[in-house]
């Protein structure tokens, strides 16, 4: 089974019903990806599947055949992506375990809406589940994030 | 303290340091004797010894700083702040510091990284720590320019003579500093605040560049060349025990390499591996995955008979009766006699799951005659203690290596899932990875007791206060530790329940017993969150009822300005205040009605609200600090959202603050979640709840502004990571009441109203 992460194609000898979360921790050994519940629920396992936000806990090796999948370690070369200056200037993390999956989801809200409002931000970010309560600071620094990219565009 | 040059002893090698230079090993003999500083004093006892303390300083001629972080990081910002009160004395610049982890080790002192300690323990020690490296890095320079040591200043990484205009940076120092003496302790000085350089600002967490691109290694993201993984199918009760399996579907399945049973033990639970079957397989999705297909008969046990919906209300009809008296102050019963004008109310709350977002995880190898454990441990020496009891290891052949904690809230200082990873690596010779699921974390916890409170007040003609009686049981912590538990000990009541503050003449505290059915154990601020809920509620319905608004209550029960004397207010329980004396952290009345002061002004809580829209307010003492929460709610058709909150704390001297702002706004929101939807059921001695889905936690679209005030303090430092939680509750609670009239006494709250 061959699937390409981060603009690399890599050959797996894997099940077609294996999510991707396991096979690019554990195949892949990347484990910026983290698993949170398994089933969806929590967002922690968040990577981009051709640019859109998908739960790689749930998403079967079979689903992803040629799609392009972007996971927290593909978002930069050296964390200069404007969410993740923006997440380091608003010192969002607490114990950072979410905050790969938060920071993918931030990426796809930006990549489409380039000046989200408070409503876009819930849509987009409530399916991530923080649970040292970062929250106030994601939204800040999402927002600091949009008027850099607008600035910059 | 006794601070010696161990530069040349062999333990540079273990802590990754090569150079050649100065190391310090503070022995800070006396810091955690006597009785260990903890919310649980008794029972960690058993866990971790106190011995003496060892933090290192660490210079290096690649004029380096390296200091040792002994406590784990979870989220509050520990592998900075301490080291940044370090860095301070030491007149580092920061940028040329470098964090270590510590391995776990006796000689470091309690690395036990809970009851919210790790500042108020080592904030002195730290400094202590850094200016003895300083001054001998400024007597090595005096030495080498054969100048008198007053002369030279340590400035900025480098010790200058200023009169020579001469200048050597701590790199070149340090192998000349490492010959020297250690400075007599008395002879140590200690910065003046106005020279401080890091503590007290917003220094970013070290650990933040790796969080931000996926770098950063948690327990479940620990990779040994060779590994196999394991997921364990464990019995659904506590108690219960493997009859007989079988495996053979889950063995056919690929990637399964191996089917292992492990045996459970006898009560209490300690932190034994749970008896259950381990799935071992060449990645984690197999052995979930095959998981599926095992067929276990189980022997339930005596627990399965527990049904939490009826022990809660046999628990809420028992506080109805009389206790055992813990506290009293003159005579409640007399004034019941007397004095008809009373109000009663009940309380409950149920039980609560930790689910940190790092389910617990664990590798463990066992090579070249030691057993290597790789885990998201807060007590890494209990850990260390645990796995050599439950094994029958040495304790010298174990190592305890210490990852990042993706949160923990006191699930991760219970090594149980350690064990099991030890057990199976033991077995299979070679490295296990032991990852839970979310359902394993929900189900098989050690959880926050359930709880019921009864509370009675008589008023007086001025609306005034005459006579206060509360009542407490729910199934204590002990019960893990020792099966003759009957409920409520001394360390749980003394957290906001025994130790309330209110100044009344008639006034008396009871526990009544409760038996325990399932694992308890403690969770971000432990009894304080239902004894919150009782007194925070209850303060709020005397209010209404002598309509007062709920903040002028607060001040009258809290009384006058004073230091609470303990005789004269009639505890009569062993009260722990959080293993620290009294003269060194009173409970200071001042300080309680200055945060209620505080977030009344900041939140703006007199003014007038839209129809639907109200205030509620609470406070309350614990872990030393003291903190109050109003919460600005709206309840449209029905359902409740939360708008705003405000949070005030006095935490004494604040290191980081930044990191405690960060505290306080994540324990609102962890308050909001346990407040709205924490409710763990059991039926049939089984928990209910598996996943999110049905354990629900605040998400972004139901976080409201929240807004944190500190109070500017030279006090010595206080608990930060669990003191924001224990006032949400009744604060919410509080708010709907004013917005409705409706009264909760149940939590969680979305058993009585919609939440949006």
């Amino acid at each position: 089974m061959k699937i390409n992460v981060n603009g690399i194609d890599h050959q797996l000898e894997a099940e077609p019903d294996m999510p991707l979360l396991w096979a690019v921790r554990d195949l892949l050994q990347m484990t910026g990806t983290k698993f949170g519940c398994g089933g969806g629920h929590c967002g922690a396992c968040t990577v981009l599947m051709d640019g859109q936000p998908i739960r790689s806990c749930v998403t079967p090796l079979s689903e992803v055949k040629n799609s392009k999948i972007t996971t927290i370690e593909g978002v930069s070369d050296n964390g200069e992506h404007p969410v993740q200056k923006a997440w380091i200037d608003a010192k969002v993390p607490q114990c950072g375990y979410c905050q790969s999956g938060q920071i993918m989801s931030a990426v796809a809200l930006l990549t489409t809406n380039a000046a989200p409002n408070d409503d876009d931000i819930d849509l987009a970010m409530s399916g991530n589940i923080c649970r040292c309560g970062t929250y106030p600071r994601i939204r800040q620094a999402i927002k600091n994030a949009a008027e850099k990219i607008r600035e910059e565009s | 303290m006794n601070i010696s040059n161990v530069s040349r002893r062999n333990f540079i090698k273990t802590m990754g340091f090569t150079g050649g230079g100065l190391v310090l090993g503070t022995s800070l003999l006396g810091c955690s004797s006597g009785s260990e500083p903890d919310a649980l004093p008794e029972l960690i006892a058993t866990q971790g010894t106190p011995r003496e303390l060892d933090v290192f300083v660490q210079i290096g001629e690649d004029n380096l700083v390296y200091i040792t972080a002994h406590r784990s990081e979870m989220g509050q910002g520990i592998r900075t702040g301490l080291p940044q009160i370090v860095a301070d004395e030491l007149e580092a610049d920061w940028d040329k510091v470098r964090i270590i982890q510590a391995l776990g080790d006796k000689k470091y002192g309690s690395q036990n990284t809970d009851g919210s300690r790790s500042v108020r323990r080592f904030y002195t020690r730290m400094r202590e720590a850094g200016a003895s490296a300083r001054q001998m890095l400024v007597q090595a320079a005096a030495n080498a320019w054969r100048v008198p040591v007053a002369e030279c200043l340590a400035i900025n990484h480098q010790v200058i003579h200023q009169s020579s205009n001469r200048a050597l940076s701590y790199g070149k120092l340090a192998k000349l500093a490492s010959g020297l003496a250690v400075p007599d302790p008395k002879t140590l000085k200690l910065k003046a605040k106005s020279d401080f350089k890091y503590i007290g600002k917003p220094i970013t967490i070290v650990d933040l560049p790796d969080m931000v691109v996926g770098k950063s290694q948690y327990g479940i993201d620990t990779q040994i060349p060779g590994m196999v993984y394991a997921s364990i199918e464990r019995c659904p009760v506590i108690g219960g025990s493997v009859k007989k399996f079988d495996s053979t579907t889950a063995k056919s399945l690929p990637g399964v390499l191996d089917i292992i049973e492990i045996k459970g033990k006898d009560a209490p639970p300690l932190f034994h591996a749970l008896p259950g079957v381990a799935v071992i397989a060449s990645n984690t999705w197999s052995a979930i995955n095959a998981r599926k297909k095992l067929q276990i008969d189980w022997e339930l046990g005596e627990n399965q008979t527990h049904d939490s919906k009826k022990y809660l209300e046999q628990l809420k009809t028992s506080v109805q009766e009389n206790g055992d008296i813990i506290r009293e102050r003159g005579s409640v019963n007399s004034v019941w006699k007397t004095n008809p004008e009373q109000i009663t109310a009940t309380y409950s709350t149920s039980y609560l799951s930790h689910a940190p977002m790092e389910p617990p995880a664990a590798t463990v190898w066992f090579h070249d005659e030691i057993c290597e454990v790789w885990a998201c441990v807060q007590d890494p020496q209990g850990t260390h203690q645990t796995v050599a009891q439950e094994l029958g290891l040495k304790p010298e052949n174990i190592k305890v290596n210490v990852t990042l904690l993706g949160g923990a809230f006191g699930r991760k200082s219970k090594p149980d899932f350690v064990v099991e990873a030890a057990l199976l690596a033991q077995q299979l010779g070679k490295p296990v990875k032991v990852t839970w699921t979310r359902e394993d974390d929900i189900q098989f916890d050690y959880y926050h007791a359930t709880s019921a409170q009864y509370y009675q007040a008589a008023l007086n003609e001025k609306g005034g206060v005459e006579a206060w009686l509360q009542r407490s049981a729910f199934p204590s912590i002990s019960s893990t530790f020792s099966p003759d538990s009957k409920g409520p000990a001394d360390f749980e009541l003394g957290l906001g329940f025994g130790d309330v503050p209110f100044d009344i003449e008639n006034l008396c505290c009871e526990k009544l017993p409760a038996k325990s059915h399932i694992r308890i154990g403690w969770l971000r601020s432990v009894s304080n969150i239902h004894h919150a809920f009782g007194v925070g509620s209850f303060v709020d319905e005397v209010a209404h009822l002598t309509k007062k608004n709920s903040k002028q209550m607060w001040l009258e029960l809290i009384g006058k300005d004073r230091r609470v004397d303990l005789e004269k207010e009639g505890y009569q329980f062993k009260y722990g205040n959080y293993g620290e004396s009294l003269e060194k952290f009173p409970i200071d009345t001042s300080r309680y009605k200055n945060v209620i002061e505080l977030v009344t002004r900041k939140a703006g809580w007199d003014k007038t609200l839209p129809k639907g829209e109200a205030w509620g307010l609470s406070a309350h003492r614990s872990f030393l600090t003291y903190v109050a929460v109003a919460t600005r709610v709206k309840v449209n058709n029905g359902q409740l959202q939360i708008k705003e909150i405000h949070c005030a704390a006095d935490c004494g001297t604040v290191v980081n603050p930044d990191r405690v702002s960060a505290q306080m706004e994540g324990a609102m929101i962890f308050g909001m979640s346990l407040a709205l939807f924490g409710d763990i059921q059991v039926e049939a001695g089984a928990v209910k709840q598996s996943n999110f889905h049905d354990y629900q936690m605040l998400r972004m679209n139901q976080c409201p502004d929240i807004n944190v005030h500190l109070v500017e303090s030279d006090e010595v430092p206080a608990g930060v990571g669990e003191p924001g939680v224990p006032p949400v509750a009744p604060s919410i609670a509080n708010a709907i009441f004013a917005a409705t009239g409706k009264r909760i006494r149940d939590l969680p709250l979305n058993k009585s109203i919609k939440v949006t």
